[in-house]
């Protein structure tokens, strides 16, 4: 038995995981403080501080691409790399590529960061980053397809396990958006201005279509991949039905794609582009819910790891949170709600729901399953874990709270009329209103940040312990 | 005849895999997508709808780099309440020339489709100055380096060469120049020729005086007369209702 622990370290590429995992907490930390910040900007906006650098409008998409791209990014990379080894039984095919992906994606991500500050955006929502960036992201795309279907293609029994199904379509899936959605004319080589080839209902079709799919498989179907590894894994059981994994993915597959157009209801886009794009929000449910119910039932016979191993309850409240979020979405996505919803906070508190609720928190458990198994240590505090978890939930509950009632009120405010047939509050009353909610947005913000940096000190040490028990066994096995 | 198509071949074998998922995932962006560039009603010629003066565009530049999208939409929906605050719905033509679109997707502040012409350049420069100082709730951060920075007018030509390249009609010969005289009239088609863009670029600063200080650009200047423009293009007292129907 203890020869095959020991083989166990060269048998998969581990190096590469830990430096995506120590980066994917590092890029949390860090997108998330500037996520706490600019929401205060908007609580107390004497925060832009009069500088360009600093300002919402270049500082919001810093937020953005560091949570989505930098922390959600780097933990597809970690935990894809480890999955797809374990589950074919292979290493990494051509590791000096997976290591260019490491450095090509954190230079990317600083890139980006810079860059916005600076004032370089191409000025599409998720898409800011400038036309040399996009390149870069290009090559390294590609070079992960590489890798990861190389190492599929390694493996040791015949069945592709379903978590690399969703890793896969998400790898695709993220290619032929970013390809479509970034063609741009630069103005000269050594420009680093560009301008979109497509212009108007066009351009907005595009945005959308790869917007909201860069949710869909970059926010989803990926962290699913999570979910089909480390849900079973860390609670010992299968996944509840092998049947119901198979059509989750081609459904979600399929249906995701068709959805973006719900971004553009009433607007100058054909009425049925945005009605086909609500049609399918709506089927889209069945398999969101579905893929819920069997991450969920895959506890059952072991639900007494709720009560007692908070790593567990991070994977079922983001499932929770996953279930939640893809209900209120088609809710959204309906013309009636959507008149009301659109351009007001309610969409940012849907996001969050799903960026927070579900995607950091399903992230936050497998990190927790598998930092220890990387440097073959334990945790070193459960009660950290357990006092992130409770400050990650409140934080999140404060926050869409804040954001449900500030959208809807927004909403309401706009449309409503007085007696007389005028509008009843002038657009400023409507931002007035929006104070407490904005503060209070902030203050949810906060707590999940705490949640977010007791995290990085506990797997810190966990680390500094592991990294000290592998000098003392190496020490040891010398002597002897 | 399917009873031999099962799923395990697709789980057995990578290559069917990748062809399967990449079919899934290609159809409904080709269904969606495709049309709007071949079927005529997604953009209609409406008249009055012209690209933007190198000014403007600058304008719009600079609009693009403070991210003022985050928080400010362009697209008035037909609605009774949208139309009282801010005018009548946006029509797709009216963003033709829009490289990218700035539809937007949240209104922190408010809608700025029909912004132009509402309020004076000395309100806009003194809104971007300090919001407070006009709108005391307001939480829109303050620009002050709009003014004191000059505006970069040197490859001004080069970014309409690049926006023509992605199909605006600005003019880069006599040809192309007097195809523009004919659909916008002499005075715009000047102001759409490249070789002339940097003279044009500062006479239109000159005599708009958008900051107030006619000596020099500044990019005050640019984004005021941006922002001046949006919306005024059409003229909707102009349009018959029986047109309009067909516009969207």
């Amino acid at each position: 038995m203890s020869t095959s622990v020991a083989a166990a370290s060269e048998q998969y590429d581990y190096d590469i995981i830990k430096k995506f995992s120590v980066m994917a907490i590092v890029w949390a930390v860090v997108g998330m403080s500037v996520g706490v910040y600019i929401a205060s900007e908007l609580a107390w906006p004497f925060l832009n501080f009069d500088s360009p650098y600093i300002s919402f409008g270049r500082f919001r998409p810093v937020h953005t691409s560091a949570v989505i791209f930098g922390f959600g990014g780097s933990a597809l990379f970690a935990t894809s790399y480890y999955v797809v080894q374990r589950t074919c039984q292979a290493r990494l095919w051509a590791p000096g590529l997976a290591t260019f992906t490491f450095w090509g994606w954190q230079a990317i991500i600083v890139l980006a960061a810079v860059s916005y500050v600076l004032g370089y955006s191409q000025g599409r929502e998720y898409a800011e980053m400038e036309w040399p960036i996009d390149i870069l992201i290009e090559l390294v795309w590609v070079s992960y397809l590489a890798v990861f279907v190389g190492t599929i293609m390694q493996r040791k029994q015949p069945h592709i396990y379903v978590a690399n199904w969703f890793y896969l379509g998400f790898i695709l899936a993220t290619a032929l958006l970013h390809t479509f959605n970034n063609i741009a004319v630069p103005v000269d080589l050594f420009s680093m201005k560009s301008y979109s080839l497509f212009s108007g209902t066009q351009d907005a079709m595009t945005q959308w279509w790869y917007g909201h799919n860069s949710v869909g498989f970059f926010l989803t179907a990926a962290f699913l991949g999570m979910m089909y590894y480390f849900v079973p894994k860390h609670a010992g059981r299968p996944v509840y039905s092998y049947r119901l994994s198979i059509v989750h993915f081609w459904a979600l597959c399929f249906m995701y794609m068709w959805v973006g157009t719900h971004h553009l209801h009433w607007t100058a886009l054909p009425d049925w582009a945005s009605t086909l794009g609500a049609t399918f929000s709506i089927m889209l449910l069945l398999p969101s819910w579905g893929g819920m119910i069997n991450g969920i039932m895959t506890l059952s016979g072991a639900w007494d790891k709720l009560r007692t191993d908070p790593i567990m309850r991070f994977m079922i409240v983001a499932l929770s949170f996953y279930g939640m979020s893809t209900f209120e979405g088609p809710l959204m996505s309906l013309k009636d709600v959507n008149a009301l919803s659109h351009y007001t906070d309610w969409t940012v508190g849907h996001v969050h729901s799903g960026a927070l609720g579900w995607v950091a928190m399903i992230s936050f458990g497998s990190l927790y399953h598998m930092v220890p198994r990387l440097w073959k240590t334990e945790m070193y505090s459960i009660r950290l874990i357990n006092a992130h978890f409770w400050l990650a939930t409140i934080g999140v509950l404060l926050y869409i709270t804040a954001m449900w009632i500030s959208g809807i009120t927004q909403g309401l405010m706009w449309r409503a009329f007085d007696d007389f047939g005028n509008l009843q509050y002038s657009f400023i009353e409507s931002v007035e209103a929006m104070h407490p909610f904005y503060a209070m947005r902030a203050i949810g913000g906060m707590f999940f940040l705490t949640g977010m940096c007791l995290m990085a000190i506990n797997v810190y040490v966990t680390i500094r312990r592991g990294v000290r028990a592998a000098t003392v066994d190496r020490v040891v096995v010398a002597a002897a | 005849m399917f009873k031999n198509l099962k799923h395990e071949i697709l789980e057995t074998n990578t290559g069917w895999l990748v062809v399967a998922t990449m079919f899934a995932i290609s159809i409904g962006g080709l269904v969606e997508i495709s049309p709007l560039f071949f079927i005529k009603d997604t953009l209609e010629d409406v008249p009055g709808v012209r690209p933007y003066t190198p000014l403007e565009s600058r304008g719009r530049d600079i609009y693009l780099r403070e991210g003022c999208y985050t928080c400010h939409s362009q697209m008035v929906r037909p609605f009774r309440d949208e139309q009282l605050r801010y005018g009548h719905y946006s029509l797709a033509a009216e963003s033709k020339y829009d490289h990218p679109f700035q539809w937007g997707s949240k209104r922190t502040g408010p809608d700025l489709a029909r912004v132009g012409g509402k309020y004076s350049n000395e309100w806009h420069v003194q809104h971007l100055l300090r919001p407070k100082s006009v709108v005391p709730e307001s939480v829109m951060p303050n620009y002050p380096w709009l003014l004191t920075t000059p505006l970069d007018v040197s490859d001004v030509g080069a970014r309409m060469r690049a926006l023509r390249t992605t199909g605006v009609p600005y003019s880069a010969n006599q040809e192309e120049y007097r195809r523009n005289v004919e659909k916008f009239g002499e005075q715009v088609a000047r102001t759409l020729h490249i070789p002339d863009a940097q003279k044009n670029l500062v006479a239109q600063a000159q005599d708009g005086n958008y900051d107030g200080d006619r000596s020099s650009v500044s990019e005050m200047d640019a984004l005021v007369a941006y922002l001046q423009v949006l919306g005024t293009m059409v003229d909707f007292s102009k349009i018959k209702p029986e047109d309009l129907v067909k516009y969207r």
